[in-house]
């Protein structure tokens, strides 16, 4: 996730600075080159080792399972049996649930600090922001139980149950635990990385489309819709993909108040489990072999998904930046 | 002058190393996080019986445990549950158990109204935990606890969502005094349950019961005394309610005395004394019958041994059943099997 935010999608069309001193032979550059060349090398063959080692830790079960191990739902470690539909749906949906709660508030707070707010509150206002994404993954889940899973079964839970509970989504007895407690905190968590990196996307938009649009008597909301949010869109969705992979990963938050139970359910209340909160669950106690192949195929399943969101990711930016691409 | 600095550092950091490896010897183990409180005390402890023998041990679960002793990567493993004979029979040489200290699982509750001292019957928590009975005020609990005015509520149901020896102890009495639940679901450190939530932990089940209204679960009795959360009389396998106590554990392995395999490797839960809690349950160090090196080999002897004697009245401070009189007999016994490379007994020196 970290290569993610170093070479975030709207700087791909900056042009590569080239020299245009004529190359010499110098040591120094040399080394360097070489020492640099190496340390991109390592990062590579840390991914490639790790990809290699869940294949081969998780060999056998990936042969006793076969396809039934993505199909199935019945998580049995009694009966030797392992199908982890319902953890790859938990990750999903407690993603996108967070990133319908995430991205309307953050891209508000974003366009709030880079176009409306005055510049006492911007600085105060980011950096608090920006230190929401310090705190440790188990403060939020500690945070989770004590205050928004108490909320969530007295308030937030029958007043969603009440108004929409002709729904199946919003239907079913609400513990206070479950898939739509985790996709809030995971939203939390998230809002951050979208927030900052949105803002910047916001704060690079020249001035000088701002300018016209006013100039041709837009309002302010006209002068973001047209000249700012166009103009930021792909770096808004490169935005929103660091957040959905951060999502995706997390794990100890989740845990603490998703309820963890592997059933696909429909309504957002019923307790859910997720890929990677099952392999902190179990991982220490995986008494037997197979068990313990199973859980590093979800593993592996895992660092798929998460390559494959990636991909969509760029695929998706690159799309979205091709007509804007030849305005500048 | 650089010369005679680094000669004189280079000397004293080896006598230091020398002293060392002369005088201490580290003992490693990894496993259980059940007795870790227990161990460490006792590691502590035994630092005054003799200063020379230092432990080292990592609580990663009874499965990590089990795995490191196989591949000789420690020198003693612990295990919640004991270890099968596929186990046994992947591991290089032969594993021998020896108990430690017991524990008991308890059903705890948060319900309005009901204090600690309900009564229930095996059919009752297995009907509970199989998700048949769902209501407080269901006829199995109302018959068993006249007098108390039960909910009409929906039981919340709580388990681990980890994999643990107390879920282990749980799922086997479960599976004992159940044949449905033995049919359905089995017993292991984690099963499929067929309802429920699932706390991380022992304090995630106790956090989510204290939280939740009208949820039930399960989790070490240690736990729900300093939570100050109520806790149910089960009924034994003789007919009586017995409330999980020190003495209640202790009897229940007092029961099984009699009948205790040579290996150890029995559960204690559904045990038929009058004064047995039935949801009880031991926790084992597993050791090579034949240690690799006969040094350390007579100190693990001998730890295992102040263990059996002065160690066990150290278990009640920490909440820990400590073994019955006829239990530690035995073990002293199964302890003079060890021996060392060259097929020489350990203990007794």
């Amino acid at each position: 996730m970290d290569s993610e935010s170093l070479e975030a999608p709207w700087m791909a069309a900056r042009p590569t600075v080239r020299s245009t001193v004529p190359r010499r032979r110098n040591v120094g550059d040399r080394v360097f080159r070489l020492l640099t060349a190496s340390f991109g090398l390592t990062l590579l063959l840390v991914v490639a080792s790790i990809f290699l080692v869940l294949c081969y830790q998780s060999r056998d079960a990936v042969r006793t399972f076969r396809w039934a191990f993505l199909t199935t739902s019945v998580w049995d470690p009694v009966a030797r049996e392992f199908g982890a539909l319902p953890l790859i749906y938990g990750t999903i949906v407690s993603s996108l649930l967070a990133l319908a709660q995430a991205i309307p508030l953050s891209v508000g707070t974003a366009l709030f600090l880079s176009e409306l707010a005055p510049s006492w509150v911007r600085a105060p206002v980011s950096f608090l922001v920006e230190l929401l994404a310090t705190i440790p993954s188990v403060v939020y889940g500690l945070w989770g139980i004590f205050v928004l899973v108490p909320w969530m079964r007295s308030y937030i839970g029958p007043a969603l149950s009440g108004t929409l509970g002709f729904l199946p989504m919003f239907s079913g007895p609400n513990y206070g635990v479950g898939m739509l407690t985790a996709s809030m905190i995971l939203a939390v968590m998230i809002v951050p990385y979208i927030t900052s990196v949105a803002h910047e996307v916001f704060q690079a938009v020249p001035a000088a489309q701002r300018e016209a649009a006013l100039a041709l008597g837009a309002t302010r909301w006209e002068m973001i819709r047209l000249a700012v949010l166009p103009y930021g869109r792909t770096g808004v969705i490169g935005a929103v993909m660091l957040g959905l992979g951060r999502a995706i990963g997390e794990t100890m938050a989740v845990t603490m108040v998703i309820g963890n139970r592997a059933d696909v359910s429909l309504s957002v209340f019923a307790p859910a489990s997720t890929m990677a909160s099952v392999i902190a669950n179990e991982f220490t106690e995986a008494t037997y072999d197979l068990y313990l192949q199973a859980l590093v195929e979800v593993g592996l399943v895992l660092l798929v998904v998460t390559v494959v969101v990636n991909v969509l990711a760029r695929l998706l930016v690159w799309r979205v930046a091709a007509p804007a691409g030849g305005g500048h | 002058m650089r010369m005679v600095r680094g000669g004189l550092a280079a000397l004293l950091l080896g006598l230091v190393f020398c002293g060392n490896a002369a005088a201490q010897m580290q003992l490693n183990g990894a496993g259980a996080t059940f007795p870790y409180p227990m161990y460490s005390k006792w590691f502590n402890l035994y630092i005054q019986v003799d200063p020379d023998t230092r432990f080292n041990y990592q609580s990663i679960g009874s499965g990590g445990g089990i795995k490191q002793i196989t591949e000789q990567t420690v020198d003693f493993g612990a295990t919640d549950g004991p270890m099968s004979d596929e186990q046994l029979r992947a591991a290089p040489g032969r594993i021998l158990h020896f108990p430690t200290v017991m524990g008991a699982v308890v059903v705890t509750y948060n319900a309005e109204g009901i204090a600690t001292g309900l009564k229930l019957t095996p059919e009752a928590i297995a009907g509970i935990f199989l998700g048949k009975i769902t209501k407080w005020n269901d006829p199995a609990l109302a018959a068993t606890n006249p007098g108390v005015t039960l909910p009409p509520r929906d039981i919340v149901v709580v388990h681990r969502s980890d994999g643990s020896g107390t879920s282990y102890i749980f799922t086997d009495y479960l599976s004992k005094v159940s044949r449905e639940w033995n049919n359905k679901v089995g017993k292991g450190t984690s099963v499929n349950w067929p309802v429920g939530l699932g706390g991380k932990g022992n304090e995630g089940v106790t956090g989510l019961v204290k939280q939740t209204p009208f949820s039930l679960g399960y989790v070490e009795l240690i736990y729900a005394q300093s939570n100050s959360l109520p806790f149910a009389d089960v009924k034994n396998k003789t007919g009586a309610f017995v409330s999980p106590s020190l003495e209640s554990v202790t009897a229940a392995a007092a029961a099984f005395a009699d009948t205790m395999p040579d290996d150890f490797r029995v559960s204690i839960t559904d045990a038929p004394g009058a004064n047995a809690y039935p949801i009880s349950g031991m926790t084992w160090l597993l050791v090579y019958e034949k240690q690799k090196d006969a040094e350390k080999g007579k100190k693990l002897v001998r730890f295992l041994d102040w263990m059996m004697h002065d160690g066990q009245q150290h278990a009640a401070v920490l909440h820990y059943a400590p073994l019955p009189a006829q239990v530690l007999a035995k073990e002293a016994v199964a302890l003079r099997a060890v021996t060392g490379p060259d097929g020489a007994p350990l203990a007794g020196h």
